[in-house]
């Protein structure tokens, strides 16, 4: 069997994966030992395999472990309490109780402002260590990949809640969209609205 | 780091470990779960980030993915690869959420396109190789995530799952619902256009204007 440059090039990605049959594996092996161009693009997709399938290419945001940790320790909490029937009501009251409490502590700290239009909604369910960009001299913090983002050559990293002590507001844009997506699933955070109370108090504390 | 050594240099143990804690979290252990997944946190992450393109979502639908796992971990029979089941959860979850999502248009349309007619390789310089050393250098991981991010959403999901997640053929086109041919076809098709966007050179093309130091190899 004699293959040409075309039919080679059709085989190499299954000649590095070992689909071949033997009868052509014998032609491929003769073609990439006299053809250069071949031999070139074999051992160029043998290096790309090699390289995309190091461990080092994969990098994960910083603390991306510790927070699936959390998420997974509050999942496996909330499975076990729904187990146990007798006291999987204690689960939605004590959510309501600490919500409510939380909101009231929240507002009792907070100079209620009016909202100046529609798209001056207050951020909610913001999770506090969500990794959010902001740029220098703008005011609103943002999901990594906003389009909006201005001075993209400026931009920093850093969660939600150092955002939010620095005074940055959330993007109305990918702020919204991320966290509609956030609401669908289960996820379980604390309310910005707690997050902020919180970064206000501490403000307080030391500006005294 | 000592572990991981250990499970490295005797995978046999890592697996026998790795099948207790299965066990023990099917027993109700659920606080086992998180050092069960731990190995593969990585590779779930890329598997959702292939699909999202973007890191928050990418983060928000691997843990969920998790979530999910754990919900179901009494249905995963022991003759798989766990690892395997939990990237397909997660290639699950991020293309339920793509979908959930009706911006695709422009990407949509690209699917129709480019499956037909053959790829012709672009450029037949004799190849520089490139060693797993240079990994080191962030330039170097920069610029192949950026060569990958430039591909068709159908060969980088392919290709990821492929050649980054270690899934085997078939266990691709499971995860993604598409025949083992079209994997074949796009597997092909990633691997030959990552080549021709890494060809020319990586120490003269990529990096020529760094300012290296004479006389030293940056790794």
């Amino acid at each position: 069997m004699v293959v040409n440059c075309q039919q080679v090039w059709k085989e190499i990605s299954n000649y590095i994966e070992g689909d071949v049959d033997a009868g052509l594996r014998v032609a491929l092996d003769e073609h990439f030992g006299t053809c250069t161009r071949c031999k070139s693009l074999l051992e160029g997709a043998r290096n790309v395999v090699q390289l995309y399938g190091d461990e080092r290419m994969i990098e994960v945001p910083t603390g991306f472990g510790r927070r699936l940790e959390r998420r997974l320790a509050q999942g496996a909490r909330v499975r076990r309490s729904t187990w146990s029937t007798w006291s999987a009501w204690l689960v939605p009251v004590a959510a309501l109780a600490l919500i409510t409490g939380g909101l009231r502590w929240a507002n009792s700290l907070t100079v209620p402002h009016p909202l100046q239009s529609e798209h001056a909604q207050p951020g909610r369910n913001i999770p506090p260590d969500m990794v959010v960009v902001v740029s220098a001299g703008a005011k609103d913090f943002h999901v990594p990949g906003c389009d909006v983002i201005h001075n993209k050559d400026k931009i920093r990293t850093l969660t939600a809640k150092e955002a939010i002590r620095e005074g940055y507001v959330p993007c109305v844009r990918c702020m919204r969209k991320y966290l509609q997506i956030a609401s669908i699933s289960p996820a379980s955070s604390e309310p910005v609205a707690e997050l902020s109370a919180n970064v206000e108090a501490e403000d307080r504390t030391r500006s005294r | 780091m000592a572990e991981l050594n250990v499970v490295l240099s005797n995978p046999e143990q890592g697996t026998t470990r790795e099948q207790e804690l299965i066990a023990q979290v099917q027993r109700g252990q659920t606080g086992l779960f998180y050092e069960l997944v731990r190995p593969y946190e990585r590779r779930v992450y890329a598997a959702a980030l292939a699909i999202l393109r973007n890191e928050a979502d990418a983060e928000d639908a691997a843990q969920e993915a998790m979530l999910k796992a754990l919900a179901n971990i009494r249905q995963f029979r022991a003759e798989a690869r766990f690892s395997t089941w939990l990237i397909q959860i997660t290639v699950n979850e991020a293309l339920m959420r793509r979908r959930r999502e009706r911006t695709r248009m422009t990407e949509a349309i690209d699917d129709h396109r480019d499956e037909e007619g053959e790829y012709t390789p672009r450029d037949f310089a004799d190849w520089r190789e490139i060693p797993s050393e240079a990994l080191e250098r962030k330039e170097v991981r920069q610029k192949l995530a950026e060569a990958l991010a430039s591909l068709d959403r159908k060969y980088r999901e392919v290709f990821v799952l492929r050649d980054m997640e270690q899934l085997n053929i078939q266990e691709t086109a499971e995860a993604l619902g598409i025949s083992v041919a079209s994997v074949k076809t796009r597997l092909l098709r990633a691997r030959l256009m990552l080549r021709d966007l890494l060809a020319g050179g990586w120490e003269q093309g990529w990096f020529s204007r760094l300012p290296f130091e004479k006389g030293t190899k940056p790794w």
